[in-house]
């Protein structure tokens, strides 16, 4: 196919009196809604839903399908997603009639298979991290940070203060300061020292009895492994305080290092990043937190225990924070994660994080040559560029979208914020050697094209479904719904 | 960059027009050019108190969000309703269409901590390095 | 290792490039006492034919809804789910694609996106949608947090009808921030107690959120609950719809005085899937918008001025205003949105009308066939595909209706200690009336 078909919307295609599914014929007698409801019984009927036949339905998203980029492309380097192959045996099994099936509260008795994959999950899950317990019910990422942080506070509040700071360093995701925020604490910015690591010195400074937690991760958004975290668990634990690991790089760590050993006290898991399930478009993830076990009380409840040879879910968790889902967690989520950790093992899970370390590596190096950057220190399973010394005015965004018309997803842009006009760059273990090299040559590419003619790369990207679309149009007079 | 000369100026870049008891307020040339297309703008209520130096309401871009600090403390008299459908006017007219509030001061006194163009302008030369 | 392409050569080189000797030596930045000594303490890996065998096995020692017709809602209902949405969510441009943050790239997810959102504040009776939330029970959090922002008042009125688990993680999301959560009583018919509302109201309200359906199944009088709000610091209405298929056949809460609507459409082509991944969503009214959590999709042109699709009003969210966020959300449930905008278009006006009303019917029926057998609703209220009866015991009954390979409901007594005996039953288009019958015929026999 040459050029993407131009799809209208769906209320564009609307065909009345064309039907897309069948509803099974009734066998019981049709109630009027009129008689049982009065005047709460709808009166217009929905505009918006269109009728269409199937073959328009798989048209229509077969269509919009094809003006989306995808890991199963090629490269999609998005510093600090962990954007790895998706195994399609995952998918397979996480559509098994007797899990995706399953109805949440049914009696334990007949959800033995499921109880045990939690539960194996969990044992995998406290391996790796060097913890004693975890909870799968957290929905994604920044859900597990916020229980996370919950937990905390639950503990201190017991120890007899829950404290009023929450330090986070300048390079974190803003999802830490907004959850710590969603639990009642003041957020407190520590800065970076110059080598990209929490300055000590400043921290030990800052060591007085307000202070709840440090919310760190590691290795950081630069990709830089926090060398005294050690020594910065003895001087938080040492003033009362906890430690919160943020495990969305954890890609770098497995089979090698162990948030646990290091002395932290709770982190959270993203299934969706380290554990190669899909990251569907933004979600569904799951953000599974593992912790000591002082923090071991006061977990989500129901908890999943184990008695007499039987799993069962014990909700007679009086110090429990209480849910953060309604149900049991995103399952199905975390089939595909079992099902990979299976697939990888100990020595398999291991050489992911060797390998995802040795591409990032990899690109370091082949691209410092052309572009500056951002911190010099060693990193690991990513690397932040910054825009310093772009030809022709070109910026990070043009260079980015520049990208696109070489049929390659941008690295995560503008962030980590204390990297100016950052590019960050993950490639992950799963990409083949010459697929990095492709990108380097794109890079290399639009580098000389910003010397020659910088306004072609401003003007990018020229090869995609789209243009550079207007966002400042979008925001301020927003249009979030059709209107005919 | 323009910055007029009968317009007084804060450090964290908004201006203001005294006329007698009331004083009319907006963010700086300098300030819309370093925010880029503003998209939005949060002012506070007419008839609401506002302290000198202290959040009053926001100015956004499509990415950033800054903090518009009142120039003097009072009363907000009158608020520029063009501003919720064209808030382009930050960015085309920051001291005339743009305007964001009218203040009726409380203390006229405070206004001597305010900078003058001249100051304002060695300021922003300082910053800029 | 099939998913970790470099060779022993390629491994070599790229060290060659880097300038290191060994792949360990990347990790030098690690202090040596941190490291792991031995190995991960985890099973060797297993072989692709030998691992789906063991899948196979764990999800056949599990008793579903495949074998068994499902009595049992509660917030998750078992509907059917046409053939073509799984085949869609299958193609990698859905599912191996992330947040559409680059949309020059990323156009199918953001016109889904936008189509989503169209549909659903359609069905709402609002102005706008966001792009989905975790579940309906963190959509009611999310609610009671927005309202704060809206109306500054820090107490929620919650009715003890909406959903027992959704009202446990409202309170867990508001307990450190001030909050006062209270909640409103239902009348003898099972309908939120007008009376109770009233006397609850004072200033610092912000919000008061009604089930519609309620967690009885039963069908607020919502007009009657926005009616008896009022007064200058008058606070929100708020639906939780935890059945959105509901929403097909019953006025919508935007045209009954609701500001916000929240809840669960995970009936919406999505399977039960021990719960989860689900799909909550929040609407609201235009003048709401940028107090609304999470992702939100915006329509605009190109430079070429041909139509495109956008995250807009982006200022809200966490990777901007930091603590000061609308909410910490940042994943959502992009594919689970996406097979609901494919149900919606499967099923159109027409055919999830259709269903809706299929739903009532096997409801109705179900409770007239309880009836012949001396089995009574515990509410007069009218419900839509579920409602509650009065059973001698619900573990019995529970357990009989297993022994018979049916799914049972949902034992009442375990969440309202003054409904012991209360037995909520569902009734969607997969069960027969011969099912049906058997139910009843089941539980008249209990004693």
């Amino acid at each position: 196919m040459s050029r993407p078909i131009e799809e209208k919307l769906l209320f564009e295609k609307d065909h009345p009196g064309r039907v897309g599914a069948s509803v099974p014929p009734s066998d019981v007698p049709e109630v009027d809604p009129r008689t049982l409801f009065g005047d709460m019984v709808r009166g217009a009927a929905p505009a918006f839903l269109p009728e269409m036949s199937e073959v328009d339905v798989v048209r229509h998203f077969t269509r919009l399908s094809t003006y989306n980029y995808a890991v199963d492309f090629g490269l999609y380097p998005l510093g600090s997603c962990t954007m790895k192959y998706n195994p399609k045996i995952n998918e397979e099994v996480a559509r098994l009639e007797g899990f995706a099936r399953l109805h949440p509260l049914q009696p334990e008795s007949t959800t033995q298979g499921a109880l045990e994959l939690m539960a194996t999950l969990q044992n995998a899950l406290c391996a790796i991290t060097g913890m004693d317990a975890c909870t799968l019910q957290p929905a994604a990422g920044a859900h597990g940070e916020f229980t996370g942080v919950q937990l905390i506070r639950a503990y201190l509040e017991n120890q007899g203060d829950a404290r009023k700071v929450m330090l986070i360093p300048d390079s974190a995701h803003g999802t830490n300061p907004a959850s710590a925020h969603f639990s009642g604490y003041a957020v407190e910015q520590i800065q970076s020292g110059p080598d990209g690591c929490v300055d000590l010195e400043a921290l030990k400074a800052r060591m007085k009895p307000d202070v709840a937690a440090i919310m760190l991760t590691v290795p950081n958004t630069l990709g830089i492994f926090e060398k005294n975290i050690a020594q910065i668990c003895r001087i938080l634990h040492a003033n009362g305080s906890q430690v919160y690991v943020d495990g969305a790089n954890l890609n770098a760590l497995m089979g090698i290092t162990r948030p646990g050993d290091w002395g932290a006290d709770v982190m959270h898991i993203n299934l969706h990043k380290t554990f190669s399930t899909p990251h569907g478009g933004g979600g569904p993830g799951a953000g599974p937190v593992a912790c000591k076990a002082h923090l071991e009380p006061y977990l989500p409840r129901p908890v999943l225990a184990k008695k007499e040879g039987r799993y069962l879910w014990d909700r007679d968790r009086p110090k429990s924070i209480g849910k953060v889902l309604g149900f049991n967690g995103n399952f199905l989520v975390l089939v595909r994660a079992l099902c990979y950790i299976e697939t990888m093992g100990a020595d398999g899970l291991k050489r992911a994080s060797e390998l995802a370390v040795l591409n990032a590596n990899y690109m370091r190096s082949k691209l410092r040559p052309l572009l500056e950057l951002g911190f010099d220190g060693p990193t690991l399973h990513e690397v932040v560029f910054c825009d310093k010394g772009l030809p022709g005015g070109v910026t990070t965004l043009d260079l980015a979208k520049r990208l696109i018309d070489y049929g390659f997803h941008p690295p995560t842009v503008y962030f980590p914020l204390i990297v100016h006009g950052a590019l960050m760059i993950e490639p992950t273990e799963t990409e083949p050697r010459e697929e990095m090299d492709r990108f380097v040559e794109a890079v290399a590419a639009i580098v000389k094209e910003a010397e020659e003619n910088p306004a072609y790369v401003k003007a990018a990207p020229h090869n995609a479904y789209r243009r550079r679309l207007d966002e400042v149009a979008a925001a301020r007079n927003p249009r979030l719904t059709y209107k005919p | 960059m323009n910055i007029p000369s009968d317009l007084k100026y804060t450090k964290s870049h908004e201006w203001i027009r005294v006329e007698g008891n009331v004083g009319t307020a907006g963010i700086t040339d300098f300030a819309q050019q370093e925010l880029g297309d503003i998209v939005f703008v949060e002012a506070p209520a007419q008839g609401s108190a506002v302290a000198a130096g202290a959040p009053m309401g926001s100015v956004e871009s499509v990415k950033a969000v800054s903090e518009i600090n009142a120039p003097a403390s009072g009363t907000v008299s009158a608020v520029n309703a063009d501003l919720t459908d064209h808030p382009e006017l930050l960015n085309a007219d920051p001291y005339g269409k743009g305007w964001i509030l009218k203040i009726t001061f409380a203390n006229t006194g405070e206004l001597s901590g305010l900078m003058d163009a001249a100051a304002y302008a060695a300021y922003v030369a300082e910053s800029a390095h | 290792m099939r998913y970790l392409p470099a060779s022993e050569e390629d491994i070599r080189q790229m060290l060659g490039a880097i300038g290191a000797e060994r792949v360990s030596d990347l990790f030098a930045s690690i202090p040596e006492d941190l490291r792991l000594k031995g190995p991960l303490d985890l099973p060797e890996a297993v072989a692709e034919p030998v691992l789906r065998e063991r899948f196979v096995t764990r999800s056949i020692r599990n008793s579903s809804p495949t074998c068994r017709p499902c009595f049992l809602g509660a917030g998750a209902y078992d509907h059917y789910a046409p053939a073509p949405i799984d085949q869609l969510l299958m193609r990698a441009e859905f599912y191996t694609a992330y947040t559409p943050y680059q949309p020059e790239m990323a156009q199918g997810t953001l016109q889904a996106i936008f189509e989503f959102q169209t549909m659903m504040a359609d069905l709402t009776g609002m102005d706008v949608s966001n792009a989905s939330l975790y579940d309906g029970a963190s959509s009611v959090a999310e609610a009671a947090l927005m309202a704060h922002r809206i109306h500054r008042g820090s107490t929620v009125l919650v009715a003890r009808s909406v959903h027992p688990a959704y009202r446990e993680v409202l309170r867990t999301y508001t307990k450190h921030l001030g909050f006062t959560i209270a909640e409103v009583p239902y009348g003898a018919d099972g309908r939120l107690d007008l009376a109770a509302l009233k006397g609850a109201l004072n200033p610092d309200v912000c919000l008061v959120l009604a089930g519609q359906p309620n967690f009885f199944g039963v069908v607020e009088d919502l007009k009657a609950v926005a009616g008896a709000l009022e007064g200058d610091k008058k606070p929100l209405l708020g639906a939780v719809v935890a059945e959105a298929l509901s929403l097909a056949l019953i006025e919508p809460p935007g045209a009954c005085g609701a500001d916000m609507v929240c809840g669960e459409a995970r009936s919406f082509g999505l399977p039960l899937g021990y719960g989860g991944p689900y799909l909550g969503f929040i609407s609201t009214r235009q003048a709401h918008m940028r107090q609304l959590p999470g992702r939100i999709v915006g329509e605009t042109v190109d430079a070429d001025n041909r139509r495109g699709f956008v995250l807009t009003l982006t200022t809200r969210e966490q990777h901007i205003r930091r603590e000061k966020a609308t909410s910490n959300i940042c994943s959502n449930e992009g594919l689970c949105m996406l097979a609901a905008t494919i149900y919606l278009a499967s099923m159109g006006r027409k055919g999830l009308r259709d269903l809706a009303l299929q739903n009532l019917s096997k409801a109705e029926y179900l409770k007239a066939a309880l009836r012949a057998k001396g089995i009574q609703p515990l509410f007069g209220a009218p419900t839509f595909n579920e409602f509650a009866v009065r059973v001698p015991s619900a573990e019995k009954a529970t357990d009989a209706a297993y022994k018979a390979d049916l799914l049972g409901g949902y034992d009442l007594g375990r969440e309202y200690p003054e409904l012991e005996g209360g037995y909520l039953l569902c009734a969607t288009e997969r069960v027969s009336k011969l099912a049906c019958d058997r139910l009843a015929a089941l539980l008249g026999g209990l004693s």
